[in-house]
């Protein structure tokens, strides 16, 4: 998934606080103390089947079955998949936005990177992610699921990295400055500050690459890789299944539990951080709406979770705290700044320099690999590029054809966006790859159906983005630009060019840009599907990189990849970075 | 820099700073920003929690400790900024505007706070730095009052406060240095003062480009008018009176209208001349021809760029020629600042017009 610049982000309606009844304190934290038991149990027992199967020998083949009752298990394996995922993609992206904001030399090679990064699709980093892993542990299956895991962390991480990246680099002078003045460790200022700060832009792009995993799921979990066909047990792989058998009814069954299991997720994981996270917001003064959570507050009493936080997660962070600033303090007395500069500066030109080495012989290699391709694949190569191309506009204008008018009616109308917003987010929220094989039953029978799908999973796939940031941008018109443009009579298309259009311009372009990238990145499972036993295929690049992928051509794989990336990262320089500065600079609303 | 009579270089002096628009973290509670700071220095938790707790005491936040800064008044917050920069116990304090962002009342209610607490040396700091744009804070508060002056910064003048605590601001002797150092700051810098291997560079830019006051034109209007109110002639701090104007925001357009000889400042009194009354009287498009008069007269920066317009067939050159010609006499920064104020003048002037678009000034026909 591309990475979204941070812009304030729809929230939902906010659901009733839990009244407590007087006297029930106790009552209560009896019942989240029952809870929380079961849940452990529950936890153990799923443990203890994970590791069954992770730690068993190699099923490369693993029977999928298509049973409706093995749905729970496979739905569990497939969530600690994402989770895993999305864990080693948090750590990751903290490290990565970390480093790029904190050092100017990091940041010249590491932004850049990330543009490039994130408009690679997952598919393309497969054959080396699988082989590399089922290399290093060629008896388990551990190496097959880490695999997947680190299919699905390609998929997440970039999002969050940018994200945090550049909440750094907006944190305000003044408490720059205080936690200098007040010298704090370089520990005590991640934690009081930077990781504060960046919390709410973290928690919503969370939320979107724990999406995007599972938009990208079936294609993660069950591949081909030359002669060899990878089947992980999980919800992805059933839906994959299912759609290949033309299995009706399971394809229902799965889909059914992919949307439970989300909404599920959306109640007791989202809502409940997106409340507690409410408390990061930058403001000076409270908020006459804050958000309130039914779960939060069940847990911010005498529970568990809160009594654990004290046990455990409290007295590591005091001590932590006490080291680093004791280290801070001794650091400062023994070693003069000059010194530890050049120390410093010499490790950095060895790194750089290993660095240089390993690259120069990757690009040595891949430019051995890139000159195997024909000069007629290159002209097909390119000719698919301008296909996937057309397609993806094609997604964009249709999404921002119907999600303007929509967007800004809601956005106008409080009364609207009550009931309109959470509809929404839950529609937003079923990966478009799961409804994918039901459209398709459809779709199939028509003449150019196949494009039709390719185009229509972009679209579902993408559109979400351009709705709320449209809805967000109608929302922050002010209110005596509407009435001026009331008390001045203003055609209805005179409302629309003067006003509307140029307010939700900024919010617009912002998620014209991540439905872009979306959407060059959905091409490859929206031009490449396996239904009713054999491939559904529309000519395009993000097919070409899953044939490619499938039959193990490293060559054309690597050209296809090489091509899309360069295609997604010129459209971002030439097109949308324009666009930006013109939101940022004439169309930004200032008071 | 020295400290305790060594150089400041690798020490870590214990001093603490109070910030103008409190920099208080709003994710952490009124006794965990306190806290904060001792944290920093690697003290314990419940020595930690003691100190935090007489500190908030001190300030008059008793039943505040589990609160949010956003949950607060702004007199409240900047108590806690007050809080979190003594918790040290620091040797010297830093305050900078500490009190701007307050409404007036609340203002003066931590002021005096402020100063029960020094006073009575409840706390072990040994001096305060305030840094101020308030002249009767300064009389107010100090026992040393430093006027600095800038380009480059200097000391302007210095005066020593011998008046007993608490300092009244309707007595004679508060009036009277209230006034003095108005009068200071209005008299015209002593280049003898300065740095002497600035001097040189300094002296000829003044005489080339004489440094514009960052104000729009329209400001001046509203204080050329109270002086004709009052029969011309004012002193200056009844004037920031009248305007409820601080000097920071009160000089500058003093400086404004005097280098344009719409006033005259003599001995901490502003006088208006016969074109100030004229200015103050007139109505828009009379103001403007005076004022389009006294810039062309008494600007040079101004003069020079309609003269270059008038030199070109098409009237027309992009701002940042003009921009060249300014940075050899001022910074880069303040060279661009320049330039914004002179646009500002010159297009009030309807000297030339300006397209923020494509960057270029346009002579203006007349």
């Amino acid at each position: 998934m591309p990475s979204p610049p941070p812009v304030t982000e729809p929230q939902g309606p906010i659901p009733p606080a839990a009244a407590r009844p007087v006297g029930a304190r106790w009552a209560y934290a009896f019942l989240i103390d029952i809870a929380v038991f079961l849940a452990v149990f529950a936890v153990i027992f799923g443990v203890y089947s994970i590791g069954r199967s992770w730690f068993g020998p190699v099923h490369v083949e693993a029977e999928i079955s298509q049973d409706p009752r093995s749905l729970p298990l496979y739905a569990l394996y497939s969530l600690v998949r994402i989770l895993v995922a999305y864990a080693i993609s948090l750590v990751f992206a903290l490290a990565y936005g970390y480093a790029a904001a904190k050092s100017k030399r990091a940041e010249l090679v590491l932004i850049p990177l990330l543009d490039i990064l994130q408009s690679i699709p997952v598919l393309s980093f497969l054959p080396g992610v699988m082989l590399a892993m089922v290399a290093l542990f060629p008896s388990r299956q551990l190496g097959v699921e880490l695999g997947s895991i680190i299919l699905i962390f390609t998929g997440q991480v970039w999002n969050i990295a940018f994200s945090f990246y550049s909440s750094l680099k907006t944190i305000p002078r003044d408490l720059r400055e205080a936690a200098i003045i007040y010298r704090f460790s370089r520990w005590q200022r991640f934690a009081e500050l930077d990781l504060p700060f960046s919390t709410i832009g973290l928690v919503w792009n969370s939320m979107m690459s724990v999406a995007g995993g599972w938009f990208f799921l079936m294609a993660c979990e069950m591949f081909v890789l030359g002669d060899k066909d990878f089947r992980l047990p999980g919800l992805g792989s059933y839906l994959q299944t299912a759609a290949s058998n033309g299995n009706t009814r399971a394809m229902l069954w799965g889909l059914a539990t992919m949307v439970a299991v989300i909404v599920l997720m959306d109640q007791l994981i989202w809502r409940p951080v997106i409340a507690w996270a409410d408390k990061f917001k930058f403001e000076q003064v409270e908020s006459a709406a804050t958000a309130q959570n039914v779960i939060l507050s069940f847990i911010r009493r005498e529970s568990l979770i809160i009594r654990a936080y004290r046990r455990l997660l409290h007295p590591m962070v005091e001590w932590l705290t006490l080291t680093f600033a004791r280290g801070a303090k001794r650091a400062a007395r023994t070693l003069t700044a000059v010194q530890s500069e050049k120390q410093r500066a010499w490790t950095g030109w060895f790194f750089a320099g290993v660095l240089l080495v390993v690259l120069g012989y990757g690009v040595y290699r891949a430019g051995r690999e890139l000159a195997l391709v024909s000069g007629h694949e290159y002209l097909l190569l390119f000719e698919s590029a301008g296909l996937t191309f057309l397609r993806v506009n094609l997604a964009l204008i249709i999404g921002a054809l119907w999600t303007i008018p929509v967007g800004v009616a809601i956005g106008f109308s409080p009364r609207l966006a009550r009931f309109m917003q959470p509809l929404a987010q839950l529609a937003a929220s079923i990966p478009a790859t799961a409804l994918f094989p039901v459209l398709l039953l459809v779709l199939i029978r028509l003449r150019g159906g196949v494009e039709i799908a390719a185009t229509a999973l972009m679209l579902l796939g993408t559109q979400w983005y351009i709705l709320f940031n449209v809805i967000a941008g109608a929302m922050a018109i002010p209110t005596d630009l509407k009435e001026a443009a009331t008390v001045f009579r203003f055609s209805s298309a005179d409302r629309w060019r003067r006003l509307i259009l140029p307010g939700i311009f900024p919010y617009l372009v912002t998620g014209l840009v991540t439905a872009s990238g979306g959407a060059w990145n959905a091409s490859i499972v929206a031009e490449y599907f396996h239904f009713q036993g054999k491939i559904v295929e529309a000519p395009g690049l993000g097919s070409t990189i899953s044939r490619a992928s499938d039959a193990g051509l490293f060559d054309v794989l690597l050209a296809s990849t090489l091509i899309m990336a360069t295609v997604v990262v010129l459209i971002n320089r030439l097109l949308w970075r324009r666009l930006y500065r013109l939101a940022s600079t004439r169309y930004k609303l200032e008071t | 820099m020295y400290w305790h009579g060594q150089p400041v270089e690798g020490e870590t002096p214990n001093v603490s700073i109070v910030f103008q628009s409190f920099a208080l973290f709003p994710w952490l509670t009124v006794i965990e920003n306190v806290e904060a700071p001792l944290e920093a220095r690697g003290i314990g938790e419940v020595e930690r929690h003691k100190r935090a707790l007489r500190i908030i005491d001190a300030v008059g936040l008793d039943g505040f400790e589990s609160a949010y800064p956003k949950e607060l008044s702004g007199g409240m917050k900047q108590r806690v900024g007050v809080a979190r920069a003594l918790v040290v116990e620091p040797e010297v304090l830093f305050m900078d505007e500490p009190f701007s962002a307050l409404d007036v009342l609340t203002a003066e209610t931590l002021r005096g706070e402020l100063l029960e607490l020094w006073l009575e040396t409840k706390i072990p700091t040994r001096a305060i730095f305030v840094v101020t744009h308030n002249i009767e804070e300064a009389v107010v508060l100090a026992d040393r009052i430093i006027v600095l002056g800038r380009n480059p910064a200097h000391i302007h003048a210095e005066f020593n406060v011998e008046l007993p605590y608490p300092r009244d601001h309707k007595e004679a002797r508060f009036v009277e240095l209230v006034d003095l150092i108005y009068r200071a700051l209005t008299q015209k810098d002593h280049p003898e003062t300065a740095p002497a291997d600035l001097q040189g560079m300094h002296a000829a830019a003044q005489r080339r480009y004489p440094m514009l006051p960052h104000t729009r034109p329209g400001g001046m209007a509203g204080l050329l008018e109270i002086l004709v109110d009052q029969s011309g002639r004012a002193d200056l701090h009844v004037l920031a009176d009248e305007l409820s104007l601080e000097v920071d925001a009160l000089l500058p357009t003093m400086d404004t209208a005097a280098m344009l000889g719409l006033l005259k400042l003599e001995e901490g009194d502003a006088i208006i001349t016969p074109e100030g009354e004229a200015f103050a009287k007139g109505d828009i498009q009379e103001r403007k021809a005076i004022f389009r008069k006294a810039v062309l007269a008494n600007v040079p920066v101004l003069r020079q760029m309609e003269q270059a317009l008038k030199a070109k067939a098409n009237r027309t050159l992009p701002a940042e020629f003009f921009q060249d010609l300014l940075d050899e006499h001022f910074s880069e920064a303040e060279a661009q600042r320049q330039l914004e104020t002179a646009i500002q003048w010159g297009r009030y002037a309807e000297i030339f017009d300006f397209d923020a678009a494509s960057g270029k000034l346009t002579l203006t026909d007349t």
